[in-house]
């Protein structure tokens, strides 16, 4: 086999301005698609680690029916206590549950005295919420880093509308699920900038705040979104907490609850996906590249030396051996082109990221790209590039290894 | 035992719509450790015998034996098999593989067409190099050498792997006379130490009478032989 590889290495560079210009190609599509997915990722990453770090949690747990009717906040689709506990229960004995938070969301009235809006609240207790989503308290740009009691965080574009500050006392009113109407003061305890995705402009007060303005007899839970201690197990996870949560049944035998995970909730999956299709794209590109310009050098190389072959053959080397030898040469174009491009392409990359570029989504400003490329990423690319090279040596190398001896010898 | 033979044998080509007949009923027998040439004008059929004989192509009629085996009847991995094991070629262009050096174009059939050890590699390559006197040229590459000296790599090729038969078709056509002559009588001198059949094809008539038995070719048919010292047609 060395010596099938010295004779290929030997075979690509008689001509180097042409392996080169070729190995140039890939190694082009290479560090195109290790950017692409470095910086692709490192955006997706980033937003996603935002919106469930912030806001949604990994996974939410309702009562059955409450996500399609997510927008009018239903407080009659809220969780009973006794649902809360199986909740727990379940959550507790999952190993892969950092943590979990509770929320009674609703929506209300929000008066600085002066002028009156709508606004949107969860009441939660601080602790569980800010271990469950701890990026909470980095949206907290004025006013302390906590929840407390008496006290409500309201979203930026609410604040600067209503001309709000910290420490002013405004009121909250809302309906409850019976239709009465209650009210609270409270004193702005803080201001959060916005967040992309669902509940990214919402307010927060404590948990016992809103259970006394719903005027709640004993208390309901909208939701309670959980954290994972690894993401990357977040479809597992989602699969059996969900089966063990689909067997609770109600008295009429309909499922009591429905998990989701941050993809059926946030639009941003949909932006996710489309940055999948974008990477799926940009590979298929580079495989056609490689492909081309691979199958080209060598249909080239096997035209060039059909004497040769011819030579070759007459002295009895076995066709086998002959589309060996041209597979190793399309495959050793491939390897060069491959470790070149991924050496320029972990250089990109690391420039990228001395350079600390920022840019804005949505209302979300200074975000600093950090690309990064994974192994897996890495040998995939390099694995692509190295099998369609392989491939698109395959057709030339069969037809050398397929010559007659007599007329590849005759070939002038 | 003969080496070679032929019975009857005849070679066709189709161009088109005409049949061309290259090689009509031709039977001879060859025997071993032979130095042998056929002789001929263009397009008599030399060259054609010299592809049937080396397994490169069959004939259309007639049973031809090399080294105990009906080659007719071989496939292609069967016939590149069977070249490899007991045939060697000379060829009029020397067609040694560019990015080899001369050690390794002749080391080649023994690495890539017999898988022999490393060590009886070694050993056998030194043996022909330095027999076809081409050791100080061993680390060259063919565009390095001479047509003279490509020629005698060429023979140390066709030799390295103790064949049977070693086929040469017009092996003096690119080289000067004294070159030729050179040639040949390393050819003849291989013949002697190994014990190798030599046939060569020519339409040089003063390359001729280096052969021993001579074949002349006319029209696709064996016109006569002729061994040295005697006449017989």
């Amino acid at each position: 086999m060395h010596n099938l590889f010295k004779i290929a290495f030997r075979n690509l560079m008689r001509y180097k301005r042409r392996t080169l210009l070729t190995a140039s190609l890939v190694a082009i599509g290479v560090i195109f698609v290790l950017v692409f997915v470095g910086v692709s990722g490192s955006f997706k990453n980033m937003i996603i680690g935002q919106i469930t770090g912030s806001m949604l949690g990994d996974i939410q747990i309702h009562r059955k029916g409450y996500v399609a009717s997510i927008e009018n906040l239903p407080l009659t689709l809220n969780m009973k206590p006794q649902a809360v506990a199986r909740v727990e229960k379940a959550l507790k004995e999952m190993p892969d549950v950092a943590a979990y938070s509770e929320r009674i969301k609703f929506g209300g009235m929000f008066s600085t005295f002066a002028e009156t809006t709508n606004v949107r609240l969860n009441g939660v207790y601080p602790e569980m919420e800010m271990n469950t989503v701890p990026l909470l308290s980095s949206r907290i740009v004025e006013g302390e880093k906590i929840i407390k009691k008496g006290e409500i965080l309201i979203p930026e574009l609410l604040a600067k509308g209503m001309k709000a500050k910290v420490g002013d006392t405004v009121v909250v009113i809302a309906t409850n699920k019976d239709g009465s109407v209650n009210g609270k003061q409270l004193r702005v305890g803080g201001i959060l900038e916005s967040a992309t995705g669902p509940g990214g402009r919402d307010g927060y007060v404590h948990i016992e705040d809103a259970v006394e303005i719903l005027r709640m007899d004993e208390m309901e839970i909208s939701e309670i979104a959980v954290r994972l201690k690894d993401f990357g197990k977040l479809h597992s996870v989602f699969a059996k907490l969900d089966a063990g949560l689909s067997q609770e049944h109600n008295k009429e035998g309909k499922p009591i609850f429905e998990v989701h995970t941050w993809e059926a909730l946030s639009p941003f999956f949909n932006i996710a996906q489309m940055i999948d299709l974008m990477t799926l794209f940009i590979k298929i590109m580079l495989i056609a590249i490689v492909l081309v310009s691979v199958m080209n050098v060598m249909i080239m190389a096997v035209y060039e030396r059909i004497r040769e072959i011819g030579t070759i053959a007459a002295i009895g080397t076995l066709p086998g051996k002959i589309l060996t030898m041209f597979v190793i040469e399309g495959f050793s174009l491939g390897i060069l082109g491959a470790a070149v491009g991924t050496a320029v392409g972990l250089i990109v990359v690391f420039a990228l990221n001395v350079a600390k570029i920022t840019f804005s989504f949505a209302r979300q400003t200074g975000l600093v790209l950090s690309p990064t490329i994974g192994l897996f990423d890495i040998l995939i690319t390099c694995l692509i590039v190295i099998v369609v090279a392989v491939l698109g040596s395959l057709q030339p190398a069969l037809k050398a290894s397929r010559m007659e001896p007599i007329e590849a010898l005759r070939h002038v | 035992m003969e080496l070679i033979k032929a019975e009857n044998i005849g070679k066709d080509y189709t161009a088109g719509e005409v049949t061309i007949r290259a090689l009509d009923k031709v039977s001879f027998e060859i025997e071993p450790a032979s130095f042998v040439s056929f002789v001929g004008p263009s397009g008599s059929g030399k060259t054609t015998l010299l592809n049937l004989i080396g397994c490169l192509d069959k004939p259309t009629e007639g049973k031809l034996t090399v080294a105990d085996t009906d080659i007719t009847g071989l496939d292609r991995k069967q016939s590149a098999s069977f070249r490899g094991d007991h045939i060697g070629f000379i060829f009029q262009d020397f067609n040694l593989i560019p990015v080899l050096t001369v050690y390794e174009n002749i080391e080649y059939p023994l690495l890539m067409v017999q898988n022999v050890p490393a060590k009886e590699r070694q050993k056998r390559v030194a043996s022909v190099i330095e027999a076809v006197g081409m050791t100080n040229q061993k680390d060259k590459y063919p565009d390095q050498i001479s047509g003279g000296q490509k020629q005698r790599v060429a023979v140390a090729r066709a030799l390295v792997t103790n064949p049977k038969l070693v086929l040469a078709d017009e092996p003096t056509a690119n080289l000067d006379h004294k070159t030729a002559y050179m040639v040949l009588e390393l050819m003849k001198r291989m013949r002697d130490e190994f014990k190798t059949t030599f046939i060569f094809s020519t339409h040089d008539q003063k390359i001729v009478g280096e052969a021993e038995i001579i074949y002349t070719m006319e029209d696709g048919q064996l016109a006569g032989r002729e061994v040295k010292g005697g006449s017989h047609a």
